[in-house]
């Protein structure tokens, strides 16, 4: 497997001399900095019970026991309804810093939680099995050169998008990382096989070390979960500057029993952690130039389960937040009419085309290079 | 010292410094004699460098004194003893609650906020006595391939403790795949489908006839059977109709079936037609000869090398499956493949965190005094026994290596022999100060689950008798180890030439130091 990176590690020797280099100059050369958060609600966020088709009947004739009704809904605006539990968000949405995609997916949907999220990761077509992450693609760009690292990845060991050569850091906590890294060498290259990978990681480890070192106290106070840690490790990271992506991991969206508490509680912590992060870039001044954009491998099925619960679906719902958002709904409400087979929604939004937007708005990329195919943007953010 | 000087008079073995070119074309010879099975000439026994790769792939790295019990065997001897002396229960007496009635979920709903909060916190308990008792199996046992297959099928046949709750389950689990660990992969698939901890942790409790839950039909064809690609969504469908009405007793500790729950009618799997039931799904699925090559190739990748060659795992599938998928027939040609003792980059695998601790413990001829803090330190390591991340395990291979874990593999082993070499307990102590996390990174990981396991992986694991280790080496801690001894030391510790390799002046730790943390060790 992943023949890509190994490519990248031949060329490791060249990419480190290029990376201490443009360490040097620049990151001070002042040219823009545009960062990207994603975060992963990771086992299938249910779409429709985060923005709630509260006006369609059939909602609540496939959910008789989960539906969400009035006392469980917060009103946006008239007829946008979210979950309670993101009520936090409300100011942002009042500051038209938030943006809702609805009806997000793709043509032939896989059902499985692990080719679901490898679609949405390397953004392939169904039937097609990419290598490289969606960004690490993106990362070859000269743009990202500058960075310390292409991204980091926090609260999830695996890479995602960033899997398969791009120069990607997991890590649950930067302190920790920094004390630790004094056991990594800069490894030598011209290895093969498992023995590239150990020495690109390590070489990666020190490149990092050397230079993703926080400091920075926010004011700002997170919320004391694992998750309101993982945002603020994530805020700390991006104070660097030498980032251009972050992604945090929330898992335990796979809600197939008795979802309404546990969905409950883990949007709290979304909507609470967005906040959190939103005021504490503020606070450092990269608000302005963060996007923040949250994706999971599919939506759930309309219909609930025998066990106040729902099982995999499709098309699902994204939120994007930041000031250089145009704020509002793009997609389509769900097709609760419009079925398919396996009681599934049909999608109103390529997953694709707000890749390609990021690639070519927010990156300044061009996406049809990163993405192999044409998608028609979303115009979901300022130019 | 003597161990090294009988394993130089064994084939293989040539003269010291050139043993990285040499013993290839050695190894190479002699595989073919192997593969041959030439009648006139004795194959070449393993000897003891071969023997070290041998165990070290098919078990956990083995000490100087446990890998020449092995080096005077021939290759197919040894896959042969391997496979007779593995066991089907363990050897060390299990946690003293694995008995106990668990509490139902509806008395549990039942209790007050305080008493549900100490019952949670006793199951936090007990699953942690499980995994320090699974791991001290580990160090331990005298059949460690035992202890391999049990969690390889751990990591197949995936639940995990956060959602099954209750300890006694997931150890009941485990005694469940280590009896069929080198069984009967059928035998085995039925008996995990009825498997509470399973039935509880992929939702087939909840599968009634009026509606379907699917999670246990798609996974078991997704990821223990067919693979993905080899079934359809028509298929998960029907399949997951006919393992409707499968539950357990409200005690949770046995399978019982639910007439009225189940969905008898007429099923359509994988264009075989009939009132299925699951176990006839079950059958469906193992009759498919997409089955054996899923699970040969998986086996391939665990024990061979990370590139399945197709014509041999083809070959290999069918030998399977036409031994009605007994277990010790696919593993008997997957450990007699000539990767298992060869030392080549090509086909290097990455050590599991459980491979690389355990393996360092036994390698060390030391003991694991705190299993328990071990079984937290691998949670940083990114392998939580009893709690894979997801129903697709863990993905190993190089994704065991991640920026993260792998500087949590190097803290794990630094600190096991830094400690192992602390004159006073002063340097401990000021060692262990250097490790705790900071008041400020504290913020968030406030649990009290999370907690307990970061103060316990403060703690010493590992006991290891330094001096002991080395002697095996024929080298001193605070003596210049020389050439000879640092070649000795490389040869014991690492399956791969060092990226750096020790010094003849470098002392003893200093040069075991440098091979722990040396790239090559992380593979086996």
């Amino acid at each position: 497997m992943n023949r890509a990176r190994r490519h990248f590690i031949q060329q490791g020797a060249a990419t480190a001399a290029a990376l201490a280099y443009s360490a040097a100059s620049g990151a001070a050369s002042g040219a823009p900095m545009r960062l990207l958060i994603l975060l992963e609600l990771r086992g299938g966020n249910d779409g429709i019970n985060t923005v709630v088709p509260i006006e369609d009947g059939r909602y609540f004739d496939l959910r008789p026991r989960i539906a969400l009704r009035d006392d469980s809904v917060v009103a946006f605006d008239r007829s946008l309804a979210l979950h309670r539990s993101l009520a936090p968000l409300r100011p942002l949405w009042d500051a038209r810093e938030m943006a809702v995609i609805e009806g997000v997916g793709y043509p032939q949907p896989n059902l499985s939680h692990f080719r679901s999220i490898e679609i949405w990761d390397t953004a392939s077509a169904s039937n097609e099995v990419l290598q490289q992450g969606w960004l690490a693609r993106a990362a070859r760009a000269e743009a990202f050169a500058r960075f310390a690292a292409d991204g980091v990845v926090i609260g999830a060991a695996d890479l995602g998008p960033l899997a398969g050569g791009a120069r990607a850091i997991s890590l649950s906590d930067p302190e920790r990382f920094a004390r630790q890294a004094r056991l990594a060498k800069d490894g030598e290259t011209g290895a093969r096989g498992a023995l590239a990978h150990v020495l690109q990681v390590e070489s990666d480890v020190v490149h990092a070390a050397m230079q993703l070192r926080p400091d920075v106290k926010f004011q700002t106070e997170f919320p004391r979960s694992p998750f309101g840690a993982a945002v603020q490790h994530a805020a700390a990271i991006a104070s660097t500057h030498k980032v251009p992506v972050i992604r945090v991991t929330l898992a335990g969206f796979d809600t197939h029993q008795n979802q309404v508490n546990m969905h409950a509680q883990l949007l709290h912590q979304v909507g609470e952690g967005v906040v959190a992060l939103r005021a504490a870039l503020q606070e450092i001044g990269l608000w302005d130039d963060t996007l923040v954009l949250t994706y999971s491998e599919f939506g759930r099925r309309p219909r609930e389960n025998a066990s106040a619960g729902t099982d995999h679906g499709t098309a699902g719902a994204m939120l994007a937040f930041g000031q250089r958002v145009n704020a509002g709904r793009f997609g389509a409400s769900p097709a609760l009419a419009r079925l398919d087979a396996n009681g599934n929604l049909p999608f109103a939004i390529d997953f694709r085309s707000v890749y390609a937007t990021v690639l070519d708005t927010w990156f300044g990329l061009d996406s049809e290079r990163v993405l192999g195919h044409r998608f028609t943007p979303v115009p979901l953010l300022k130019t | 010292m003597s161990r090294t000087a009988s394993a130089r008079r064994t084939p293989g073995r040539t003269i010291a410094r050139t043993w990285l070119n040499r013993s290839g074309q050695v190894l190479a010879a002699g595989i073919a004699l192997v593969s041959l099975g030439a009648a006139a000439q004795t194959p070449p026994v393993l000897g003891q460098e071969r023997a070290r790769l041998l165990l070290t792939r098919t078990g956990f790295a083995p000490s100087e004194a446990e890998a020449s019990r092995w080096a005077e065997l021939t290759q197919a001897q040894a896959v042969d003893r391997l496979l007779t002396q593995t066991t089907k229960t363990a050897n060390r007496p299990p946690p003293a609650w694995v008995d106990e009635a668990i509490v139902k979920p509806r008395d549990l709903r039942a209790m007050s906020d305080t008493a549900r909060k100490q019952e949670r916190q006793t199951q936090v308990r007990y699953g942690l006595e499980l995994r320090a008792w699974w791991l001290a199996e580990m160090a331990t046992t005298p059949t460690p391939l035992t202890e391999r297959m049990t969690l390889f099928w751990h990591n197949h046949f995936v639940s995990a403790q956060p959602k099954v709750r209750y300890a006694q389950l997931m150890y009941r689990q485990n005694v469940l795949l280590r009896n069929y660990a080198v069984g009967n992969i059928g035998a085995l698939l039925h008996a995990v489908a009825h498997d509470p901890a399973m039935l509880i942790y992929l939702d087939t409790v909840t599968n009634r006839r009026e509606a379907p839950n699917e999670n246990f039909a798609r996974e078991v064809m997704e990821l223990f059977t067919l693979g993905e690609g080899n079934y359809s969504e028509v298929d998960v469908k029907e399949a997951a109709r006919a393992f409707s009405g499968w539950s357990v007793d409200p005690d949770r500790t046995t399978f019982v079936f639910r007439p009225r729950l189940h969905d008898d009618g007429e099923k359509v799997v994988l264009g075989r037609r009939g009132a299925w039931q699951g176990d006839d799904v079950l059958d469906i699925l193992l009759a498919q000869p997409a089955t054996a090559e899923f699970i040969v190739r998986k086996l391939w990748l665990e024990f061979v090398s990370p590139r399945p060659d197709p014509e041999r795992v083809h070959l290999i599938a069918r030998h399977f499956s036409s031994s009605g998928y007994e277990i010790r027939v696919a593993l008997r040609e997957l450990f007699l493949q000539p990767e298992l003792v060869e030392r080549d980059q090509d086909n290097a695998l990455v050590k599991s965190p459980v491979e690389l601790a355990i393996g360092m413990v036994r390698q060390s001829g030391g003991e694991l005094a705190r299993p328990d803090a071990l079984a937290a330190t691998l949670v940083g390591m990114g392998q939580n026994l009893f709690s894979p991340p997801n129903v697709r395990g863990w993905p190993g291979g190089d994704a065991w290596i991640t920026t993260q874990s792998l500087l949590a593999r190097k803290q794990f082993l630094e600190t096991s022999i830094r400690r192992a070499n602390a004159a006073s307990s002063d340097d401990m102590l000021r060692g262990m100060d250097a490790m705790a996390p900071s008041e400020k990174s504290d913020v968030g990981a406030a649990r009290p689950f999370e907690r307990q396991f970061r103060r316990l992986a403060q703690l010493r694991a590992a006991q290891i008798d330094l001096a002991g280790w080395l002697k095996s080496a024929g080298v001193y801690p605070e003596r210049a180890v020389g050439e000879q001894g640092a070649t000795n030391l490389a040869h014991n510790l690492v399956v791969l030439p060092p990226l750096s390799a020790p010094a003849a002046e470098a002392l003893g730790v200093d040069a075991l130091r440098a091979l722990l943390l040396d790239p090559v060790y992380q593979l086996k």
